[in-house]
């Protein structure tokens, strides 16, 4: 379970989001500028929030009253973007084992190869990110977040290169993923089919708060509308 | 030609070039990834000796490390002789005038790598360390070059803080610089010409390892 608390400040904006996250599957509903990003950012641990709390399954990761913010990398935690942030100077292979320093040399290579099956990028693995395409580099992204083995995966429109149906095929093969290994998940997307598709808990989030959180059909009720209408024949 | 010079003087450059980049990695590391407000004044510090005037630099570097000051009288105790007129003084005193040589170039080439790269390899449980080591010193390779052969080049050519500080002792501190005024001093023109061209050959030469260093293969324009 995610509980935070949440205000932070940046230029102009300002995010203030209190909420709870219990299912294993969350999908954070939200316009562009919402600030669905820095929420994420707040969350992994990589931004601090001016005021606020971040626990997970009961670990306090940030609290400023008690001046406590765990690093990113000691949180059990993955970010996966739209921008890739692939190492241009390794190969694949060695960006999915980049992670993996505390495991011998056949479980890394186990592990890298387990990663890129699921993603389904073994054929990859010798190549460098300049040789990939969008869509590929995505899909090695995801492989270097999960052979982290993290408690919680968060994912930032991470399927944007890829077309509707490898975006649809990878998710679901994911989901089954992550399910058999209870890691929670909270994805954020601006696409309402996404929220409708998962059939996970929806988050709401608008002008830096979250407004509503429960199932798709009961929060997303206006946009479901909004997108009927525009479908309707004139 | 004075051999002794011009293996003295590359000898200092080596030394200080070899023991700035290890103090300027980690430096200009922490300024890029830091996020204290403090660091602006460290920056300022690290910035200082490129607007000070060498002779400044230099006698102050003679009066803390002379016998004057604790810190001198502690060297003096510790090493068995004092720092200032020696090739140990001379090391620490360039170190201190190329200190914004080494500096600066990193602390542009640290900057200019994507921050994603390094939230990405934070979350994969990189410490501080591991972020510079496999990921800033590697795609922040020509600016490691050009830190190097500045400070190179800067100590070869070094001469305000040469003479304040080690004077001129043959075989311990008279550098390339230092026997150019010399031979100027003592009018003997063809004896400086030379030593004028071999700083020359090497500014050039070191320059220009830059430059191909750092140039895009194809050309800028590709």
């Amino acid at each position: 379970m995610l509980e935070f608390a949440l205000q932070a400040r940046r230029g102009h904006f300002y995010l203030q989001a209190d909420g709870r996250f219990t299912s294993d599957w969350t999908i954070v509903f939200g316009p562009s500028g919402a600030g669905k990003s820095t929420f994420l950012r707040l969350l992994a641990g990589l931004d601090q929030p001016d005021q606020g709390s971040v626990a997970f399954n009961g670990t306090t990761w940030t609290d400023t009253t008690r001046s406590i913010h765990r690093k990113p990398g000691h949180r059990g935690v993955a970010l996966v973007s739209q921008q890739p942030a692939l190492f241009p100077h390794m190969n694949v292979a060695a960006n999915v084992e980049y992670g993996l320093a505390g495991l011998d040399r056949r479980q890394r290579t186990s592990r890298v190869n387990e990663m890129l099956a699921l993603v389904e990028a073994i054929g990859l693995a010798d190549r460098r990110p300049r040789d990939l395409s969008g869509g590929e580099a995505q899909r090695v992204a995801l492989a270097r977040a999960l052979a982290i083995s993290p408690h919680l995966l968060l994912l930032d429109e991470p399927f944007s290169a890829l077309d509707g149906k490898g975006s649809d095929a990878l998710l679901s093969r994911l989901q089954s993923w992550l399910g058999e290994r209870r890691i929670q998940t909270v994805l954020v997307t601006h696409d309402a089919t996404d929220a409708y598709a998962s059939g996970a808990e929806v988050a709401l989030l608008q002008e830096g708060t979250i407004a509503a959180i429960g199932s798709a059909e009961a929060v997303l009720s206006s946009e479901r509308e909004r997108i009927l209408d525009r479908l309707r024949p004139v | 030609m004075d051999w002794q010079a011009l293996t003295l003087t590359l000898r200092l450059a080596s030394i200080t070039s070899f023991v700035l980049l290890a103090i300027a990695v980690p430096l200009a590391a922490l300024l890029v990834l830091g996020r204290s407000r403090w660091l602006a004044l460290l920056e300022a510090i690290a910035t200082l000796p490129l607007v000070l005037p060498p002779t400044v630099l230099g006698f102050f570097l003679l009066v803390l490390l002379g016998p004057r000051t604790a810190v001198g009288r502690g060297i003096t105790a510790l090493l068995g002789h004092p720092l200032a007129f020696s090739f140990s003084g001379l090391v620490v005193g360039s170190i201190i005038y190329s200190l914004p040589f080494a500096v600066q170039p990193l602390v542009a080439g640290f900057g200019a790598v994507d921050t994603t790269l390094v939230d990405a390899a934070r979350l994969l449980g990189a410490g501080p360390a591991r972020v510079v080591l496999t990921l800033l010193v590697p795609l922040a390779k020509r600016s490691l070059l050009a830190a190097g052969t500045l400070t190179f080049l800067h100590t070869v050519g070094e001469f305000g803080v040469v003479l304040m500080l080690g004077g001129d002792i043959p075989g311990a501190t008279r550098t390339l610089s230092i026997l150019l005024y010399n031979q100027v001093e003592n009018f003997d023109y063809a004896a400086a010409s030379q030593t004028a061209a071999i700083l020359l050959t090497l500014s050039v030469t070191a320059l220009a390892a830059i430059y191909i260093g750092s140039r895009p293969r194809g050309g800028r324009r590709a």
